[in-house]
């Protein structure tokens, strides 16, 4: 991936992100965290993740995102009023979110870390496709892989739970 | 080639973002789409480092998160749904029991 590429989809990237959380209308922070999905998609094309970046399509944007679109439909919430009167919550909330993003980036130019080092070179075949992902999965992360089904299984149990109606 | 640090770097202000959502929004939903956000940006780590060391466990890793944000999905959008019929709000102000 070339540089100008990757700026221009970062700076997309940001500003999707930014629409989540700064749109008044909770159906335009869905479709905007949509987005956000999905050129992170494109991203993980780049880094040789192909399987992934399909996942993050069909799960995320698709499965998880219709789900959230559904209950925001569902409670037909409306746009929220405009916010007053809390300007310097606002401000705090900004400063500390730059102040983690600062640290964490300068985290990345500490010695004796990935600081100054070059993508490295080709990837070995194969990689980042469904057969190796698949290997590896089936191998040596197996016992996570089947907890994963229990923990599915709990959730779907606990959604229908929680979501009915009690009738007494 | 884009060296593996400005990843490292977009994924931070992608989790920055994220958590800046959790603080400013008052609504519910939008909150818990600032969470899937922060959930994204270290996926977006991750896979960097997968590529960089040329190893498969990060993108195993992925799927892993991929998996728990889905249950996590499902079983808090319907704590939302159970919470809205009670009290007709997504407002985290109004939604105060669990406070002493």
């Amino acid at each position: 991936m070339s540089l100008p590429l990757f700026l221009v989809f970062a700076a997309l990237l940001v500003v999707s992100a930014l629409g989540v959380i700064l749109q008044r209308s909770p159906v335009r922070s869905a479709m905007s965290l949509v987005s956000t999905l999905f050129l992170l998609a494109a991203v993980f094309v780049f880094l040789d993740a192909h399987l992934v970046a399909l996942l993050q399509i069909i799960v995320y944007a698709g499965a998880i995102m219709v789900l959230f679109l559904f209950v925001i439909m569902l409670l037909n919430l409306q746009s929220e009023p405009r916010e007053t009167g809390r300007v310097g919550f606002r401000l705090v909330a900004a400063l500390a979110g730059s102040f983690l993003a600062l640290e964490v980036i300068q985290l990345t130019r500490a010695k004796g870390t990935v600081a100054g080092l070059g993508m490295s070179g080709a990837v070995p075949e194969g990689f980042g496709l469904t057969e190796t992902l698949g290997e590896r999965l089936f191998t040596h992360y197996l016992l996570p892989f089947e907890i994963t089904s229990v923990l599915l299984l709990v959730a779907v149990i606990g959604a229908v739970v929680l979501a009915k109606r009690h009738t007494s | 080639m884009v060296p593996v640090t400005y990843y490292l770097v977009l994924s931070a202000l992608l989790f920055a973002i994220g958590a800046v959502g959790v603080l400013i929004r008052r609504n519910v939903i939008v909150i818990f789409m600032s969470i899937e956000l922060m959930l994204n940006a270290v996926n977006l780590s991750f896979v960097a480092f997968a590529r960089q060391w040329h190893s498969m466990d990060g993108q195993v890793i992925v799927f892993f998160v991929m998996t728990v944000a889905a249950a996590e999905a499902a079983v808090g959008l319907a704590i939302i749904i159970s919470m809205f019929r009670g009290r007709e709000t997504t407002n985290v102000d109004d939604l105060n029991l669990l406070r002493w």
